[in-house]
């Protein structure tokens, strides 16, 4: 080994690393010391084991909550990824001012805060002075987020869709602009069908950017907080209650924290387990462009 | 198989062309046979995509028609046309296998499966991609990425003619003279009516019947590697064509001369008509290198130059003259001696051309 041996960059990484410490390593390890304890005020605290783990798994209400959590994050998906795809399809190419225009419209949703995204629907849906909400209820639909579970959730969901299906919009356009045009002329000579130019080219093009998108949206979804807390506050009942709307009530209404700390870390696994599964997709997707 | 006729054929990406310069392709009237390789040369920008495309049905060209056996295609696609084309870079469908890449424009076009599987496997081994057949397309090199481009061409039977837009690009110097070999393999046994693009005078000059030399938009020159070689129509075939290119001197005329930096050359008996009546435009002397003949001064005709240097190039020299103030090259055979003090030229009148505003007047 005629390898020089020096560990002087480990110098520059140090800041990085106590950054890190502070923000994220430390917080994470006061969460993982209080799940495990029972915590009735300031210096009183018992040590429990995994009493609140087993707590925890055994909680009727966080499994309705993670039910409905998955079944959101799902629908999610199922609507705004081909939605997307559709919009970017349809989006025209090239440099013009259509072209900018389409562009800006899109991204417009996105820059909007996410409460304030609650808010506008919030007041958009109400029966009394919002657009929608009033709408329906001049056709004889008897729209009413506040007090019907399904109406609150479709709302949230739809929330969703409108704030975010420009962001998949916007990452398969580009994936769809690095496409050569040859692909597209070879395709015409071969003969190739609309669909079969979709699903021979268009598609296997996007993959990159499609995984992306999906891992992007599964993980915002999955964590949805402000949207239904601005609407209904996690209501009519628990119906728009999801995982996270369950463990602040848990966390800072009941002030149940030796609890939610036990939550909090399995909340944190569960997106782990999804990340690494997403993670693993998009590198073997990498190692088979390569080859 | 069809002939390809271009009748007053012209395109311009400006809406309103007003001059010359506004054509991307000049106007052009010409009959292409069926079922000759030729070969569009000339340097980017010249005008031989756009001619390309235009055969193709990629572009509707605006002005003139394109004829395939006498029927007017100027406005089919490229499907109507029939034609097949191979682009520069590979274009391969990722997500199928080889032998799925190359019956798919069978299978868009409902040929039976027993008519695919047999056209597959016989340009599978033309191609020499047999061994693959069963890979997924993405994991392959680019070389053999482009022979599946181009196995995608050579697939149908049918076609009108098949395009190549220079395809052998991405491809290593080794492999690509072994697929211009195949490709020609491949011509001369089905005798396809094949469109090859290139801005390579070795690859187009090997590969075609007859080659097509395009310059700022306009055909110069339409004819055999030999007839481009040995009489040149335009001073660009000339520089373009053979290394290194035309000697070209700028001269004036006299009865039965030429007058280059006041030295008399005789001029071939062919262009002196020609000098006769016009006396207007430019008019250059043009000499390919191998035909200037090095002597010693003194013998009959030659004209004495300065030796300013020998290039041996291993199975030829290469001479580099003055005469007034041009330099001249001049290709001698690896025997020939180089006369140091007493050297001269000769302009052999046989291969001695006239150009008059770039083109040949004799």
């Amino acid at each position: 080994m005629d390898k020089v041996q020096d560990n002087r960059a480990w110098f520059l990484i140090i800041p990085v690393f106590l950054i890190v410490a502070f923000s994220a390593v430390v917080p994470l390890m006061t969460v993982v010391n209080y799940s495990v304890q029972e915590i009735f005020g300031p210096g009183q605290t018992f040590f429990v084991g995994t009493e609140w783990f087993e707590a925890v798994l055994k909680d009727d209400r966080l499994h309705d909550a993670l039910v409905r959590q998955i079944i959101y994050s799902l629908a999610v998906l199922a609507i705004e990824i081909p939605l997307g795809i559709l919009i970017a399809l349809g989006m025209p190419g090239g440099r013009s001012a259509k072209t900018s225009l389409t562009l800006v419209l899109l991204a417009l949703p996105l820059l909007i805060p996410f409460n304030v995204v609650g808010t506008i629907w919030q007041i958009f849906g109400r029966g009394d002075i919002g657009l929608l909400g009033a709408t329906f209820r001049a056709i004889g639909i008897d729209y009413n987020y506040t007090n019907n579970s399904a109406h609150a959730w479709v709302t949230v969901l739809v929330m969703d869709v409108w704030h975010w299906t420009s962001l998949v919009a916007l990452l398969c356009y580009a994936g769809l602009q690095s496409i050569p045009p040859a692909f597209y002329q070879a395709a015409k000579i071969d003969g190739a069908s609309k669909w079969a130019v979709f699903r021979y080219i268009q598609l296997p093009k996007m993959r990159g950017v499609l995984i992306i998108a999906v891992l992007l949206r599964f993980m915002d979804s999955f964590m949805i907080y402000t949207e239904p807390f601005v609407l209904t506050g996690g209501g009519p009942g628990n119906s728009t209650t999801f995982l996270s709307q369950y463990l602040t009530q848990m966390a800072v209404g009941q002030f149940d924290i030796g609890k939610a700390a036990a939550f909090s870390i399995v909340y944190f696994l569960i997106v782990l387990l999804f990340s690494f599964i997403f993670y693993t997709i998009i590198t073997r997707t990498g190692e088979g462009e390569k080859k | 198989m069809a002939t390809i006729q271009f009748d007053n054929l012209g395109h311009s990406y400006h809406p309103h062309p007003s001059k010359p310069e506004d054509y991307a392709l000049r106007r052009l009237s010409q009959e292409w046979e069926d079922g000759k390789a030729y070969a569009l040369l000339g340097p980017s920008g010249c005008g031989k995509s756009t001619l390309l495309n235009i055969i193709s049905g990629l572009l509707v060209p605006s002005e003139g028609r394109v004829l395939f056996d006498g029927l007017d295609v100027t406005r089919c696609t490229p499907e109507e046309r029939n034609i097949a084309q191979v682009f520069q870079f590979p274009v391969i469908y990722d997500t199928m296998t080889v032998y799925e890449n190359l019956a798919f424009p069978l299978r868009n076009r409902k040929v039976p499966a027993a008519d695919v599987d047999r056209r597959v496997r016989q340009v599978a081994e033309a191609l020499d991609l047999t061994a693959d057949l069963k890979k997924r397309a993405q994991r392959l090199t680019p070389d053999a990425k482009q022979k599946i481009s181009m196995g995608r061409g050579l697939v149908r039977s049918d076609v009108a003619a098949i395009l190549f837009d220079e395809p052998l690009t991405v491809i290593d110097p080794h492999t690509k003279w072994i697929l211009r070999r195949k490709l020609r393999q491949i011509h001369e046994e089905y005798r396809l009516t094949m469109i090859y693009v290139t801005h390579d005078q070795v690859e187009a000059l090997t590969f075609a019947d007859k080659v097509a030399v395009m310059y700022e938009g306009a055909m110069v020159q339409l004819g055999t590697p030999q007839e481009l070689f040995e009489n040149p129509q335009h001073t660009f075939v000339g520089y373009f064509i053979g290394s290194p290119g035309i000697n070209l001197m700028p001269c004036t005329l006299g009865n039965d001369h030429a007058l280059v930096d006041g030295i008399a050359i005789p001029l071939p008996e062919r262009a002196v008509p020609a000098v006769g009546g016009r006396v207007g435009g430019k008019f250059e002397l043009g000499i390919r290198p191998e035909f200037l003949e090095l002597t010693r001064s003194g013998s009959a005709g030659s004209i004495p130059v300065q030796v300013t240097g020998v290039d041996d190039l291993g199975t030829s020299k290469l001479a580099t003259v003055r005469l007034g103030n041009h330099t001249l090259k001049a290709r001698l055979s690896e025997e020939q001696e180089v006369p140091a003090l007493d050297a001269a030229i000769r302009f052999p009148t046989r291969w001695t051309k006239l150009y008059r505003d770039s083109h040949l007047v004799g």
